[in-house]
This record gives C-alpha cells, sequence and structure tokens, in this order.
C-alpha cells in the first residue's frame, strides 16, 4: 500500500484553491491586497482615531457588562469606605463597583476615558493635516464633511458618557447642558422636557443617554467612519507631490503586506498608548465627586477638552441680556449665543470650507497630490486663525485652574480671554502669512542659489562671499547657477558631504586632536613631540 | 412783681444786711470763692465718673496674653495699630476676632503678611505653637471670639468620614474643589489647597471665616460635624493612594485634556513617524 505523503508547504495553498473555487474571491482579493497606499507619517494620524475607536468600543463592551443605567435611589455598600451608606443612584453605584470591586474595571473604565480623549484629539490633529495640505479639496469635499460630523458626533458620544457614571461632575455637565437647551428660543422649554422627560433631573435621563451612548451615537459613528474609510478606498488616498508621484498615479505600498503589516504595528502601538495611559494616569476619579446633588458644585468642573472651547465661550461672554418687547416681554438670554449660536457658526463654517475655498479661487479640478502649508499662505493663515481662536476658547474654559495654579487673577483671565479672541486670531493670521512668504522665499533661494555651505571665500578684489553648493550640474552658469523649478515638494537645506569639507574640528564629545608632524630642519634633531598625557586611570592603556 | 422784689431784698437784708453797705473788694473775693467752688464741683464729678486713663489696663492680662502682647507690639503693632484696634488702609482691628482667628492666620504663616495683596498666602510660621498660644490669648483677652476648644492637635477622632464627605461636596467643593486642592476666586482671591492643612488649622478656619471663607459658626455645621469634614479631609483626600495611577493634580479635566496631547499625541506621532520611516 502506498503512503500518501503529507505535504505541509502545500496547504495554504490547496486550501486558498478550495476557498476561490467556491467564492471565486481571488480577483477581487488581488485588487484588494495590490492596492498601494501611499506613505507618510502625517497619513497615519487618521488611524490613531481608528485604532482608538476600536478600543473604545472593546473596553466599552466590558463596562456594559457591569453598569447599571438606572436612577433609582441605592445605599452603597461597596469597598470605597469613605461613601458607604450614602444614598446615591445606581449608576453611580455600579461606576464605584465597577471601580472598586470588579476585577481590572478601574482600568478598563480609564482606557476607556483615555480612549475617547484620544479618539477626539486624533480627530483633530488629523483634520488640521488635511485641512492644512489641502486634502480637502475636489474630489474629496464630502469626505471632509463626513469628517467634520465625525467629530460632532463624537462630541455627542464624549458628553452622553461623561454623564453615565451620575457622580458630581457628570450631574453638572448636565445641568449646564439643560441650561443650554433651555436658553434656546421658543423650542427650549420643549426641548429640555422631551429630552429629560420633565425637569431636570428626572429619572430617565441617564436610561436614555445610555441607550443613545451604547447603541444609537456608536452606530453612527460606524456608519459615518466606514463610509469615510470606504471614500478613502474608492478616491484613493492623497499623496505629496514628488519625483514620479502624478496627480494621476498613487506611488506608495501595496495593501500586502507591508502596508497591512505596518498598520496591524501601529494599532498594536496605539493600543499599548492607551493602556498605558489608562494604567498610569488616574482620570476622572468619581470617587470624588460623590453622587451628584442639585447643590453639589466642586471647583474646577470642567468639561472635557473637546468641549471646553465652549465654556470657554461661556465664561467671555459678557450678560448680555436681550429682551424681546413681545406680549409680557420675552428673553433672550446671554447663554444662548456662546453655546448654540457659536457652535453652530463653526460647523457650517467648517464644514463648508471647501466650497468657500474652491469658490473663492474659482478652482474647479480635481486635486490628488497635497499642497505644502507655505505653499498656500491664505489658507494656511485662516488655519491658523482657527486654530488659535479655539485654543484661546478652550484655555478660558479652564481659566480658573490657570488662574489658580499660577496666581493670576481670575478677572485678568477672563479679560485676556475677550481681548485674545479679538486680537490673537489676526494676529496669527498676519504671523502665519509673512512666515508662509519667507519659508517661500528661501526655497526659491536654494533652487536658484544652491545650499548653502557657511564657507566664506574671498574674492581677488577682497569681497567676501558664501560659496553656494548648486543642486544641480551647472547648465551654462559659470557659477554654479542654474534656475530649477519648484515641484512643491521639500527643497534639500542641508549641504551633504559631497564637495564639502570634513568637519574642521573632529571628534563629537570632546576634540580629537594630532600633534602637527614636526618639520625637519637639517643638521638640527627631530622636534620631540610634545608626549602625550595620560589619564589617572586604571593603568590600563588606551591604545 | 415789686412786691416780689422787695421780699427778696428783705430776705439778703436780713442775712448780709444792705447790699449797698457790701465793699466791692468783699463782693469780688465772694465771686472769685463761688467760681472756684463750681470748679472744683465739676472737675470732681468729671474724675469720679469719667473713665479714667488707667481703665483701659482693667482687668489686667494674664500672664500668656502679656507675653502676646509684648510679641504683638513687636511683630503686629504695624498693621493691627495699638491694642490691636486696627489702621486705617493697613491692617484690620482684631478686637472680637478670637484666638481662632489667630491661630489660624499666625499658625499656618500668612501673618505676619509679607506684603498687601489681594490674599494672604501659607508660609512657613514665623512663632513657634506657645507664642501663637499667647498672641492668641492676648487677641483672646482683648475683646472675646470664637476659640478652637483644648489644645489637643487630632480633633477628628470621632469624625465619621461618610458623614464628612458629603458635608465638604456640600460646603466646601465650591472653593476648595473636589480634591481639595484648592480653586480661584475672584480678583486674585483663592481657596488655598487644604493638604498642608492641621485639623486645628482647618477647625480655625471654619470657625473664623479667614479672608475670604465663610463663617461655620456652631450653629451651622456642629462641633461633630467638623470633627466629621476634618475626618474626610485628613483621611480621605490626603491618604487617598489614587488606585488609578498618578492623579495629574487632580485638577480635573483641564490637566487630563493636556495630558492627552502632551503624552498620548506626542508618543503616538513619533510611532508614527517611526513607523513611516521604516520602509
Amino acid at each position: 500500500m502506498k503512503r500518501r505523503k503529507f505535504d505541509l508547504a502545500a496547504t495554504p495553498g490547496k486550501a486558498a484553491v478550495g476557498v476561490d473555487d467556491r467564492f471565486q474571491v481571488a480577483t477581487p482579493l488581488r485588487r484588494l491586497l495590490n492596492k498601494v497606499f501611499p506613505d507618510h507619517w502625517s497619513f497615519l494620524l487618521g488611524e490613531i482615531a481608528l485604532f482608538s475607536f476600536i478600543v473604545l468600543l472593546l473596553t466599552g463592551v466590558f463596562l456594559t457588562f457591569f453598569y447599571e443605567p438606572a436612577m433609582t435611589e441605592v445605599v452603597y455598600d461597596g469597598s470605597y469606605a469613605p461613601l458607604q451608606g450614602t444614598p446615591m443612584s445606581a449608576a453611580y453605584a455600579s461606576s464605584l463597583d465597577l471601580s472598586f470591586d470588579v476585577r481590572g474595571g478601574l482600568v478598563m473604565r480609564q482606557m476607556h476615558h483615555w480612549a475617547a480623549l484620544l479618539f477626539m484629539a486624533a480627530i483633530v490633529v488629523h483634520m488640521l493635516r488635511v485641512f492644512f495640505t489641502g486634502a480637502f479639496r475636489k474630489p474629496r469635499e464630502t469626505n471632509w464633511i463626513i469628517g467634520s460630523l465625525l467629530f460632532w458626533v463624537g462630541f455627542l458620544a464624549g458628553f452622553t458618557g461623561y454623564s453615565l457614571p451620575d457622580d458630581g461632575l457628570s450631574g453638572t455637565g448636565l445641568r449646564i447642558a439643560s441650561a443650554i437647551m433651555l436658553s434656546i428660543p421658543v423650542i427650549g422649554s420643549w426641548l429640555t422636557s422631551s429630552i429629560f422627560g420633565g425637569e431636570f433631573p428626572g429619572t430617565i435621563i441617564i436610561s436614555r443617554f445610555f441607550i443613545a451612548h451604547v447603541l444609537l451615537i456608536p452606530g453612527l459613528l460606524l456608519a459615518l467612519i466606514s463610509a469615510h474609510l470606504g471614500l478613502v478606498f474608492k478616491q484613493k488616498h492623497t499623496q505629496w507631490p514628488g519625483p514620479g508621484r502624478t496627480n494621476g498615479n498613487v506611488v506608495g505600498e501595496r495593501m500586502f503586506p507591508r502596508y497591512a503589516l505596518k498598520q496591524g504595528g501601529f494599532f498594536m502601538v496605539v493600543f499599548g498608548v492607551i493602556a498605558l495611559l489608562g494604567g498610569l494616569f488616574q482620570i476622572n476619579p468619581i470617587w470624588l465627586f460623590g453622587p451628584y446633588e442639585a447643590w453639589v458644585v466642586s471647583a474646577a468642573s470642567q468639561p472635557d477638552w473637546y468641549v471646553m472651547f465652549l465654556d470657554g465661550s461661556t465664561r467671555l461672554m459678557p450678560a448680555w441680556e436681550l429682551n424681546i418687547p413681545i406680549g409680557d416681554g420675552y428673553v433672550i438670554p446671554p447663554l444662548f449665543w456662546p453655546t448654540v449660536v457659536l457652535p453652530g457658526i463653526l460647523v457650517g463654517l467648517s464644514t463648508m470650507y471647501p466650497f468657500l475655498e474652491a469658490r473663492h479661487l474659482k478652482d474647479r479640478k480635481s486635486h490628488n497630490l497635497l499642497q505644502r502649508p507655505r505653499d498656500v499662505p491664505a489658507r494656511t493663515a485662516v488655519g491658523a486663525m482657527a486654530v488659535s481662536f479655539y485654543v484661546v476658547l478652550t484655555l478660558s474654559g479652564g481659566n480658573d485652574v490657570i488662574a489658580d495654579k499660577f496666581q493670576i487673577s481670575l478677572n485678568a483671565m477672563t479679560w485676556a480671554g475677550r481681548v485674545g479672541l479679538l486680537v490673537v486670531p489676526p494676529l496669527a493670521y498676519y504671523v502665519t502669512y509673512r512666515l508662509c512668504l519667507g519659508l517661500q522665499q528661501h526655497d526659491r533661494e536654494v533652487l536658484a542659489h544652491g545650499v548653502e555651505t557657511g564657507i566664506i571665500r574671498r574674492l581677488p578684489d577682497g569681497r567676501f562671499v558664501e560659496v553656494h553648493q548648486p543642486l544641480s550640474a551647472a547648465n551654462g552658469h559659470a557659477d554654479g547657477h542654474g534656475e530649477l523649478d519648484y515641484v512643491g515638494w521639500v527643497v534639500p537645506k542641508k549641504m551633504n558631504r559631497l564637495g564639502a569639507l570634513g568637519p574642521a574640528v573632529r571628534g563629537f564629545f570632546y576634540p580629537i586632536e594630532k600633534p602637527v608632524e614636526a618639520p625637519v630642519s637639517p643638521g638640527h634633531p627631530p622636534v620631540e613631540p610634545r608626549p602625550e598625557r595620560a589619564e589617572i586611570g586604571s593603568g590600563e592603556s588606551r591604545h | 412783681m415789686t412786691s416780689d422784689n422787695d421780699r427778696r431784698r428783705g430776705l439778703l437784708a436780713r442775712l448780709r444786711g444792705r447790699p449797698a453797705a457790701r465793699s466791692r473788694g468783699r463782693r469780688r473775693l465772694g465771686a472769685a470763692v463761688r467760681l472756684f467752688a463750681a470748679l472744683m464741683l465739676a472737675g470732681g464729678a468729671y474724675t469720679v465718673f469719667a473713665p479714667g486713663a488707667q481703665a483701659q489696663d482693667n482687668p489686667p492680662l494674664t500672664g500668656a496674653a502679656a507675653e502676646g502682647k509684648a510679641l504683638f507690639d513687636v511683630s503686629c503693632v504695624t498693621c493691627h495699630g495699638r491694642n490691636a484696634q486696627g489702621v486705617e488702609g493697613r491692617g484690620p482691628s482684631l478686637i472680637g476676632v478670637g484666638a481662632a482667628s489667630v491661630e489660624f492666620q499666625v499658625s499656618s504663616g500668612r501673618m505676619p503678611l509679607a506684603r498687601q495683596e489681594a490674599q494672604a498666602h501659607r508660609k512657613p510660621p514665623v512663632f513657634t505653637d506657645e507664642q501663637v498660644r499667647q498672641l492668641g490669648q492676648y487677641v483672646q483677652e482683648l475683646g472675646g471670639g470664637p476659640v478652637v476648644p483644648g489644645t489637643e492637635d487630632n480633633l477628628h477622632e470621632d469624625g465619621n468620614v461618610a458623614a464628612g464627605g458629603e458635608l465638604f461636596r456640600i460646603n466646601c467643593s465650591q472653593c476648595h474643589a473636589f480634591g481639595g486642592g484648592g480653586g480661584a476666586l475672584s480678583s486674585g482671591k483663592f481657596a488655598p489647597s487644604l493638604h498642608p492643612a492641621t485639623d486645628r488649622q482647618i477647625y480655625a478656619a471654619m470657625l473664623s471665616g479667614p479672608q475670604n471663607m465663610p463663617v461655620f459658626g456652631d450653629n451651622q455645621i456642629t462641633p461633630e460635624q467638623k470633627a466629621d469634614i476634618i475626618a474626610y479631609i485628613q483621611e480621605t483626600l490626603k491618604t487617598d493612594q489614587d488606585p488609578g495611577g498618578f492623579n495629574l493634580g487632580r485638577y480635573g479635566p483641564s490637566t487630563e485634556g493636556l495630558a492627552i496631547f502632551l503624552v498620548g499625541i506626542v508618543a503616538l506621532v513619533f510611532a508614527s513617524l517611526w513607523i513611516a520611516g521604516k520602509s
């Protein structure tokens, strides 16, 4: 009987053939695996958001096993002694249990919270990359809008999650949210009572926020993220200009194996950073805030960082009440402007920006090549203006903490914020614009004259000139000058070794000097070189 | 009216003879004597009834208070004035503030003040505990006021941490923040951190309401409740082991937001530089 030989090496291939025979996936899979992605570190920022979203889903599922979304009053009898015997909501009690009595619960809670902060931070950083490089231009405006929506949906996810533990901090945040909703003219009171099921805080809000936080909003986020990634696939990734890269191709790595492996590795890095943050840095110590009661408001009650700009705009807003003389008089409270109108304007401006810019520049072409920020000074300056506006508002959101810890008057902080909000953005615009022009100028200089070498040459007539290392072979110019075209990519600014002198002094930490060869004169004994001074050491020779 | 005049003249005439008969010299002498007698009477009555210059030293100070007065006259008198009556624009009167106030301000180093500013800062104390007690005794004997009971350093032995926590969150966390780290008030004033405070200082602060702090008298927060609050501060806030790791100063979400950018985003941008560089 002939034994069939089992060939291990052929097994995967056979299995793959078997799969393809049944499902006919080889052709589409080949297309997918061969898809090319351009490689640049700034293209990985969006992935940080994607991977932290995955961590959010994983840790969030764990938290739902133990969290109880109910506002029924219970008396705490868990292991955190300073709250034992305190009446509180079941939601808060289960959050405390998660932190103190569930094995690994606290680190999961903290990872979830840090991942949420990282998700929003990565969205913003990724958005800045897309903005400053012009990646939002036609044909990618839709993806820009989806990205902006992701920020605002993430904002809602963060806010609802912030409210779930029902500790003092989250209740204070909810109270402010209800006040903001109440400030909306005409529909405010209806809106608030329909969300809270009556007066604030009611008994239903935690359950409602829970289902929004674990089902509706993540579902929406997942849908938007899928659409976002699908569009990146369909429209292909943008790339930097450079040798061989045109508006009509994509130069980079294939999806499989290199790109996929790198992404897998990067996911592990993101996961690791979140785990380290969750394990090393305490976030939102709910046990110190205590259960929410309407009369408990701690100092330094701030929202998470991505909401802090709204807190800041509220703190800077003067108390201007608008009285409309209709009937008994109708009041629009000052809270309405910084918390409803301002975000509304910001959403509108940011989502519509690609169309505004294209309209302004009368630009109807498709762009697959990115622009360096310096090459579009107006856009870069507008971006700097927006960033500084947001930063002033965010800092004002924490102005009491800044005032306290740096011993500045809180009133001075408020006025600095008010003045800064009007003065800093135009200043940022001007400074950025000039910086861009300066950088452009330097690029052109290098292209025309070559790289600065730091070598000063004295000409026979006494003039001094700096020697430049030309970027290209001299074409017709005796001094090596040749005009090169700017292609929108990095211009070398540092001299390479070729054609330059070696470093004048050798040695990295201390100069390595060698005694000069002593000249030998006829008739004289050769001059003895200075004896080398030996360091006092272990007695072993250094040579 | 003439009959009245006649009768009066008749009476005087019977006593002294006819008025016309008195010599001018005798009349003058009599007036002088009467004036002198009236002045003596008025002066005597004033001396008897008006508060004398020596009246302020009564009742005399006890020994400790006298020691305190000696310290006061060297270190405090510049701003709080003689006999602690205060100096306009420099320092308030200390009459009636009580030993609790002295104990808080001096033992925490806030007094003597380094400079006139929005609020006094905690400094290494200038006086020893003994001297603080003497100063307190002096101010107490000047005009009374609240006193921290006893001389024990530990005032929270019987305190209930859970009850204290609830009272702390309701009464204290608005300014001193949930973690006791303090917070900003208007115009450069602030609620200080509670971490360096001793039991007696916290008790004294509640009793005397120093600087911008409201007074929490014994009829608002009973001595037992005060012990609960102190127990919560000392036993929970100060000894909390921060089970979640480094507490980022317990400044709430502000420093958490800073940390996600300084630690999270910076680390991951470096990671992406590294990964993208490996091609």
